[in-house]
């Protein structure tokens, strides 16, 4: 009952990713081929998204869901094992958390820099350049906040409904 | 005559959503299987979000970023008139409903998986059955 | 039960169509959800801010707090996710592994 794909190779327990279904299929040359080719321009075109949301349509969801889609985009060309073992689920946790942490961090900030909470104008004295763009550049920062959280909470998503919370197989 | 066509053309898109809408109450409602009542709720909040942008549509408007003077140093140039642009509020109410959609989708997914998990089934006439068993 | 909601479903229409007929013309500038708060964006975000995207501006700086908690509650999708599905028990091997578990 017990289907292995390579009955030739050996079985390492724990080591190597084990398919006991019969469905499965390893993915095709081509895809893995274009995928892997694909998948840093994607994340390249996130990381724009987020940093010209002050001026182009764009902003911290959109670029976190597109980062989040490059990273999902790896599960599913090759398998989740490898994506688990470049993107760890604690670097996922901390991601998560630390984007939440960064927004309102910046209000926090500006509230010890004497203003009131989330108002970026008080955060001027901390930035050489000129003090006109501190509430762009405040936006910015939450932006990236949001972009951190929302991509880490994609692929946290993703991953534990696919593999139904056990992280080793899936789709 | 002519006001029935104009009725249409001022109202048509607001009759579509209200179709789109009806569609997903009614998968939430008559649908058996838990993912398809799911897939209802969806695009349930798709035609609300539709609807929520097409609110804020102006004729002759473009799209809200402000054109020209990006530098912004000193006074900028031309003065900025406000039936040039179109209604920016709904945009950001909606993004902010979008990402919140996607969340409690994968939430309510999760629950499926949980429930999937115990009960074996997605159809609600055999888990009313399970729950009865018990 | 799918005809009472079919019911249901075609009186719900009936009724928000007919709510239609109060709403503003489509791409009326002078409707009421686009006169009275947004012209104030429009026309002054730019002394404000200086940032020309008028739904980032409004998103991250006039409505800090809603995108705040909009954030949170991302975060405590994601929580929940992990806290429902999450199974640290290892895999099983031999014939529980052939044999899911219930």
């Amino acid at each position: 009952m017990l289907h292995v794909k390579n009955p030739g190779t050996r079985i390492i327990p724990g080591n190597e990713f084990e398919h006991m279904d019969r469905e499965w299929v390893p993915s095709d040359r081509i895809i893995k081929t274009v995928c892997r080719i694909l998948i840093p321009f994607i994340q390249i075109y996130a990381l724009y998204v987020v940093a010209h949301g002050d001026f182009s349509p764009g902003g911290g969801f959109q670029g976190g869901v597109i980062f989040g889609s490059s990273l999902i985009l790896m599960a599913i060309s090759y398998n989740l094992k490898t994506l688990m073992k470049r993107v760890t689920e604690k670097f996922l946790s901390i991601f998560a958390a630390t984007g939440v942490l960064i927004y309102v961090g910046l209000g926090v900030l500006a509230m010890i820099m004497g203003g009131r909470f989330l108002d970026y104008s008080m955060l001027a004295p901390l930035v050489p350049w000129d003090p006109g763009h501190i509430r762009a550049l405040g936006m910015l920062g939450v932006e990236i906040g949001v972009g951190i959280a929302v991509m880490a909470v994609m692929v946290i998503i993703y991953v534990n409904i696919v593999s139904e919370g056990r992280h080793d197989e899936g789709l | 005559m002519t006001e029935l066509l104009a009725l249409i053309v001022a109202k048509y898109n607001f009759w579509l959503y209200i179709i789109l809408m009806m569609i997903g109450l009614y998968a939430m409602i008559a649908k058996n299987n838990l993912m398809k009542k799911l897939v209802g709720m969806n695009i349930f909040q798709t035609a609300i979000i539709l609807f929520y942008v097409s609110i804020g549509y102006k004729h002759g408007a473009t799209l809200p970023i402000i054109q020209g003077d990006h530098g912004g140093h000193g006074t900028h140039g031309a003065v900025i008139h406000a039936a040039e642009y179109i209604n920016p509020l709904p945009h950001v109410l909606m993004l902010t409903a979008i990402v919140v959609s996607v969340a409690t989708f994968g939430v309510a997914m999760a629950l499926c998986v949980r429930v999937y998990r115990r009960y074996q089934t997605l159809e609600e006439d055999e888990l009313r059955i399970r729950l009865s068993e018990k | 039960m799918k005809f009472l909601g079919f019911v249901i479903v075609c009186l719900t229409g009936g009724l928000l169509l007919y709510g239609t007929m109060d709403l503003p013309d489509w791409g009326d500038p002078a409707s009421p959800a686009s006169t009275h708060l947004s012209d104030y964006y429009i026309e002054h975000i730019m002394e404000e801010t200086r940032v020309p995207n008028l739904v980032t501006a409004v998103l991250a700086d006039y409505r800090g707090y809603d995108t705040m908690f909009e954030t949170a509650v991302v975060f405590c999708a994601g929580l929940a996710c992990f806290l429902l599905l999450r199974d640290f028990r290892p895999k099983k091997t031999g014939i529980s592994a052939i044999f899911p578990r219930v």
